[in-house]
């Protein structure tokens, strides 16, 4: 290992911004170093408590995950906030405004806010995500949130990560509950109906409950529909009663390691794809070649299946 | 993976206007660079911890008060205090001319004016970076 990966290493252990900082681009970037650093961080510590916290555009999840965190920092527990979304699958670049509605705790000494982008989602969940997970627990973090747009697999994936996940959705949300029943509705430990001072808010808490009402048997967690004001600071103590007690429930059940490991598995797939699409996919992408097999199959000289075995040098 | 861009684009004091940074914060995510956005009315303290955890490559300053001299000498020296004075800084907004040179003596590498085609600031952070 190198000189400089230990010093590195020993700066985020104390706690050292500039460091921590760093060592979150290097894992996005995808560097040398990187891979030195993380194989010890791996090696030496474990994950501090995730909390994922999702739901569609302008639901509030960052005005929520700022009353969250204002309510920890009472107790003086250090926080640190992955606020993710989405990088543009035209241009590459992205747009990250979560600090926007994190203003007042932006200043604060025991939180560190770092927006990330999806980047690369070929192949999934960005592995970067777990790392910088990785990185804020070797920093001492108590609690980290994970916050992302509640959209597509891309977003399940980066939930699922988490050992309690909320879903946050809105009074007027009502048409969207079908698509939700499919996919996000399914990974919420806890749901949350935000504005709650609008109109029909509490229809849309019953829906909730009847959606996942369907959940069945003993020891299966019955997850809670909560409403909030998060502007207004109301209903955050009982987000807070509810990630404790579904923490509670993970540890009694035994269900902590069995998380865990789930993480593991999606990260290691993570690693594989990633991997993969370096050494293999990439350099044919950028390969001439690929462009002739594109044309001769527009010109149906080949077909598609039978290029793209030729191209992996399957056949 | 391959390196990004990474840009800060921040509103220092009182001013409320963020046209003009919204445009710029949206041409550069169309060149491709991930930009963070924080939003109206942020301090100097502000600014300069987020462009710390976020290890960005260049900080943006849009500006439109005229309180450019007094909030841009704090921003340059929390930066310093922060270790992270190796992170270019540009400006723009309504900067009068006669300002421009007391900015670069403090270090800030460009300014730029109404009116400047979005791809010559996206030129000038690639050259920078």
């Amino acid at each position: 290992m190198t000189k400089s990966v230990d010093r590195l290493y020993a700066e985020i252990k104390k706690g050292n911004e500039n460091s921590i900082a760093r060592a979150i681009s290097m894992v996005e970037d995808g560097t040398k170093n990187a891979l030195e650093l993380m194989k010890k961080v791996y090696n030496n510590v474990d994950s501090a408590y995730m909390v994922g916290i999702s739901g569609p555009p302008g639901s509030g999840k960052s005005t929520l995950t700022q009353r969250i965190v204002q309510l920890w920092r009472e107790k003086d527990l250090k926080i640190g906030i992955i606020a993710i979304d989405p990088t543009s699958h035209f241009s590459g670049g992205a747009l990250l405004g979560d600090r926007i509605r994190m203003n007042e705790i932006a200043t604060d000494k025991g939180v560190f806010i770092r927006s990330m982008a999806t980047r690369g989602s070929l192949g999934g969940l960005n592995s970067s995500i777990y790392d910088t997970v990785l990185i804020f627990s070797l920093a001492g973090f108590d609690y980290i949130i994970i916050e992302t747009v509640g959209v597509g697999q891309n977003e399940i994936d980066i939930v699922k990560l988490a050992d309690t996940t909320i879903f946050v959705t809105v009074p007027e949300a009502g048409d969207e509950i079908q698509a939700y029943k499919a996919g996000l509705m399914e990974v919420g430990d806890i749901f949350v109906v935000n504005k709650a001072d609008r109109p029909k808010s509490h229809q849309m808490v019953l829906t909730i409950e009847q959606l996942v009402s369907f959940k069945e048997g003993k020891d299966v967690w019955q997850p809670p529909v909560l409403s909030t004001n998060a502007l207004k600071n109301e209903g955050i103590a009982d987000i807070n009663e509810w990630i404790n007690k579904h923490h509670e429930y993970l540890k009694e059940k035994n269900l902590m390691q069995a998380n865990r490991k789930n993480v593991i598995r999606t990260q290691m797939i993570n690693l594989m794809e990633k991997d993969l699409h370096e050494k293999f996919i990439k350099p044919i992408l950028n390969d001439e070649k690929f462009e002739e097999f594109i044309e001769s199959v527009y010109r149906k000289d080949k077909d598609p299946y039978t290029a793209v075995k030729k191209l992996l040098s399957f056949d | 993976m391959d390196k990004k861009i990474k840009v800060l684009i921040a509103k220092p004091g009182l001013d409320g206007h963020d046209r003009g940074a919204k445009v710029i914060a949206r041409g550069l995510k169309e060149a491709g660079m991930e930009v963070v956005y924080t939003g109206l009315r942020q301090t100097p303290e502000q600014i300069v911890r987020s462009a710390v955890q976020e290890d960005v490559d260049v900080i943006g300053l849009s500006i439109l008060s005229g309180a450019h001299t007094h909030l841009f000498p704090e921003i340059m020296k929390r930066l310093k205090e922060a270790g992270r004075d190796d992170i270019p800084v540009i400006a723009g907004g309504i900067i009068p001319e006669d300002d421009h040179q007391e900015l670069r003596e403090l270090g800030i590498k460009a300014v730029f004016e109404p009116g400047t085609p979005i791809s010559k600031i996206v030129e000038f952070i690639e050259d920078e970076v």
